[in-house]
């Protein structure tokens, strides 16, 4: 089939299915649920694109990937064309093609969804990637002669990871510092294998290092060096520590014994791999009835895990109704076809537990929506007398994600805004000169790419800075 | 990689690890720990570090060996390796500036009580300790303490020093008046007994928990304790508090959460449970 077909043609092609694996058999596993395309299938879907002459969808990328460009190397045949393109705009489209939210962003605004189906960017993404990945193809671009200024990274998640790869590409000595064991923040510690394989990410990192990256595990700034040390042994420095503080609901019953933090749930999973205990040592609870509160992706990923840890029943708890939830639309659909209930319009009041101090369920109420609230959506309000139990005996919160201050905290120079976020300019320079910051801790809990996208523009800034200019 | 300098038994599963961990040697402070986690598959577990050598570059770790990772660190030999220690972690205990201090350690408590001592010593603090075991064999850091002040050593079975618990020694020293402060580490029973103790007088009563961890940097919250009525991360608040404002009762609960997993753990590891982990 030739690439060389009228928009017409174009036209005519149906968005693809990503091939998945049956819903019935992932319940139980931890291998990833979509099994990515075929070539026959990337071929048809990329030829779906209309190659604008002013593509809507580049505008929809933070980060700008030129994405008809790739597609049509794409579907020319030319992956080695497509994987460098791709490549050059995007350090890890493994990582994004899975996880951006695409609705929201490049196919949101792709003129094919005028009427009908939009382009399926993140799965050609995804699969000139992992085509890239499986031939060693677009990863080595040559880096600069060595500029003698070392820069120091705080923290391995997206953000940081991408920072690294472009400053060792300008020629800079750089070293990353990670408080856990492991390196790639959410990557690791969250977003479970299921969505994103780990294998991903540590070949990511090893790449890093076989550009020569340093870096250095189990090292936590404000700890075990301050933020000031590292200024002064380096010639700059990148803040990417992410949003890892966890919220709680602060209603009575919430320190029973069954009642976790999302982070901690995953964490135990993914990173600790407890669901392989006593293979390994770190255990987790689980439980027959499982309630997880809130709607976002990290919701999803705690109740799609409770499922494969063995619940029978998996509730997501969400307080406004199910065209709010803010999770990606596919972990949504994926959630329904594994069998995961969900409560809308319920807000949890208390966690209530037996006398051995054991979660046995959590008390909530129903809700109406009301007016308008700042993010413009409408205001959940509690309906009188509604009362009601959801039996359970295991209570994840996924209600978001805030600033930790062990590093902020311990550096008062460094400007905070009142959620004690970095406050960073557009380069991602903070109030002290040389230090530059970005992703989750400077935005917010916020998205993989978006976190890309500041490390790769604070690298710019910072080899501006350390070039001095 | 962290190599262990030395293992040394001092006590029936309490043993005495130096491990090689520069940059926590030199800036570690009293009250602080490191998470350890030992290698591949292991759990990543809080330890405190009872002490350090900057110019060896050594910290030392006490360890229980209570379940299957404490007792796969404490049979670690000379040479051996942790692969991962992170720290230093927690807050520096707040020391008094004078007068006299009393530093009640039971158990294992004994090692994390020993910097405290040390540290409000070399600040000219008047230190009394007052130490506790099971029996004789069970007594550790006497030395080290003696070294730093005057030392009570009580044993349940009156086997060494006085009979009976710490607390009915620590009635006897606040009988006496003249106490500022008083730092307790020990089983959770043992603690909230020395705030009992001490909270009609009011004396100042820290205490050193020790909730399940996993991150040590607050980003998990399972280390999360009632303080005051309000709830705190023991990793980076605490782990000490002020003993007359902690809810005991739930951090005991809390401790139970995985007691049917670690008795699995250990059955594997080492067959049928002979110990009972209890405490
Ligand atoms: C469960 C879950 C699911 C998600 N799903 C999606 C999704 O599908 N799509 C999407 O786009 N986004 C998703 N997100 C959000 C996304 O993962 C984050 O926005 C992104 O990871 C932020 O990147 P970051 O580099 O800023 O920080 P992080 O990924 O949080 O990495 C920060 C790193 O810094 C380390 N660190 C923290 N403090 C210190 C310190 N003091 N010293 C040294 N190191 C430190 C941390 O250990 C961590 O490794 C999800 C988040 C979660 C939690
Ligand atoms: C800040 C802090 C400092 C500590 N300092 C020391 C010390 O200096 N020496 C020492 O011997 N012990 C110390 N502990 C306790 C030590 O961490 C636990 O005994 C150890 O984790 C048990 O692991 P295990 O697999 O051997 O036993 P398990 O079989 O897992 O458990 C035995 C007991 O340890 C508790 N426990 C299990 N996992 C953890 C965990 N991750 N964190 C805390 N407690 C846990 C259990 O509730 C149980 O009571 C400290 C704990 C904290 C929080
Ligand atoms: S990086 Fe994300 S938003 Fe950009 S093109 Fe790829 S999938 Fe779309
Ligand atoms: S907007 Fe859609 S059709 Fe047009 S170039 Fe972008 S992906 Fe292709
Ligand atoms: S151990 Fe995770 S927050 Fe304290």
């Amino acid at each position: 089939m030739s690439n060389d077909l009228t928009p017409k043609e174009r036209m005519a092609i149906d968005r693809q299915h990503m091939p998945e694996q049956d819903a019935g058999a992932r319940r139980r596993t931890f291998t990833e649920v979509n099994l990515g395309f075929t070539e026959q299938l990337a071929l048809l879907e990329a030829r779906r694109c209309l190659l604008c002459k002013s593509p809507k969808c580049i505008s929809g990328c933070p980060v700008l990937v030129d994405i008809p460009r790739f597609i049509n190397f794409l579907a020319a045949g030319n992956l080695p064309a497509a994987a460098e393109s791709l490549l050059s705009d995007n350090a890890l489209p493994a990582v994004t093609g899975r996880v951006c939210p695409q609705e929201t962003q490049c196919e949101e605004v792709c003129v094919r969804g005028v009427k009908g189906a939009p382009v399926a960017v993140g799965y050609l993404e995804r699969y000139v990637a992992d085509w890239a990945r499986a031939h060693g193809v677009g990863a080595e671009q040559p880096s600069a002669p060595p500029s003698g200024k070392r820069a120091a990274v705080i923290g391995s998640g997206p953000a940081g990871l991408t920072a690294a790869g472009e400053l060792v590409k300008y020629g800079h000595d750089v070293t990353v510092y990670e408080a856990f064991h492991t390196p790639g923040g959410v990557l690791v510690y969250g977003i479970p294998e299921f969505r994103l394989p780990k294998q991903i990410v540590e070949d990511e990192v090893e790449r890093l290092k076989a550009r020569g990256v340093k870096i250095e595990c189990n090292v936590i700034i404000g700890k075990t060096y301050t933020l000031r040390e590292l200024r002064e042994r380096f010639d700059a420095v990148f803040i990417a520590v992410g949003a890892g503080l966890p919220v709680f609901m602060n209603v009575p019953g919430e320190n029973l014994k069954g009642v976790y933090s999302a982070n901690e749930y995953l964490t135990r999973t993914n990173l600790m791999a407890a669901y392989a205990f006593p293979e390994v040592d770190t255990p987790i609870l689980t439980g027959k009835r499982v309630a997880v509160v809130g709607g976002g992706n990290v919701a999803m990923d705690a109740v799609r895990t409770a499922k494969r840890l063995g619940a029978d029943e998996a509730t997501i708890v969400y307080r406004r109704g199910k065209k709010e939830l803010p999770a990606r639309i596919e972990e949504i659909h994926h959630a329904e076809e594994e069998g995961i209930r969900f409560e809308f319009l319920v807000a949890p009041v208390e966690v209530v537990g037996n006398a051995e101090g054991w979660v046995t369920g959590l008390t909530c109420l129903r809700m109406a929506l009301g007016e308008p609230d700042d993010s413009g959506r409408r205001r959940p309000v509690p309906v009188p007398g509604s009362e009601f139990v959801i039996a359970c005996d295991i209570v994840i919160v996924a209600i978001g994600t805030r600033a930790n201050p062990l590093l902020t905290g311990s550096t008062p120079e460094l400007k905070l805004n009142k959620w004690g976020n970095i406050e960073a300019d557009e380069r991602g320079a903070t109030s002290i000169p040389g230090v530059y910051a970005g992703g989750d801790i400077v935005r917010g809990a916020a998205t993989v790419i978006l976190a890309m996208g500041d490390g790769k523009t604070a690298a710019r800034a910072i080899d501006a800075y350390l070039r001095g200019s | 990689m962290h190599t262990i300098l030395a293992n040394t038994q001092l006590a029936p599963n309490v043993v005495r690890l130096d491990v090689v961990a520069p940059r926590i040697a030199e800036i570690r402070r009293a009250g602080q720990f490191v998470i350890v986690r030992k290698g591949r598959g292991a759990e990543r577990i809080p330890l405190t570090i009872a002490d350090a050598d900057p110019a060896r570059g050594g910290i030392t770790l006490v360890i229980q060996a209570v379940g299957k990772s404490t007792r796969e660190l404490a049979a670690l030999r000379p040479g051996e390796a942790i692969q991962d220690i992170a720290g230093p972690l927690g807050q520096p205990t707040e020391l008094l500036e004078r007068g006299h201090a009393v530093c009640v350690g039971g158990g294992v408590g004994t090692a994390v009580v020993h910097p405290i001592a040390q540290s409000l010593r070399a600040r000219g603090v008047r230190v009394t300790s007052i130490i506790g075991g099971r029996a004789k064999e069970w007594v550790i850091f006497e030395a080290e303490l003696r070294a730093l002040g005057a030392v009570i050593v009580c044993t349940d079975d009156g086997s060494y020093g006085r009979p009976g618990f710490v607390t009915q020694a620590l009635a006897d020293v606040l009988a006496d008046g003249a106490v500022d402060a008083v730092y307790a580490v020990g089983p959770v029973p043992m603690m909230r007994a020395v705030a009992e103790l001490t909270r009609p007088s009011g004396v100042p009563t820290i205490v050193s928990l020790n909730p399940v961890m996993v991150d040590g940097t607050g980003m998990c919250g399972g280390c999360r304790v009632t303080v005051g009525g309000e709830t705190k991360f023991a990793c980076v608040d605490g782990p000490e508090f002020d003993g007359h404002q902690v809810d005991f009762a739930e951090l005991a609960d809390r401790l139970g959460t995985y007691r049917l997993f670690e008795r699995e753990a250990l059955e594997r590891h080492e067959g049928p449970c002979k110990i009972g982990l209890e405490q």
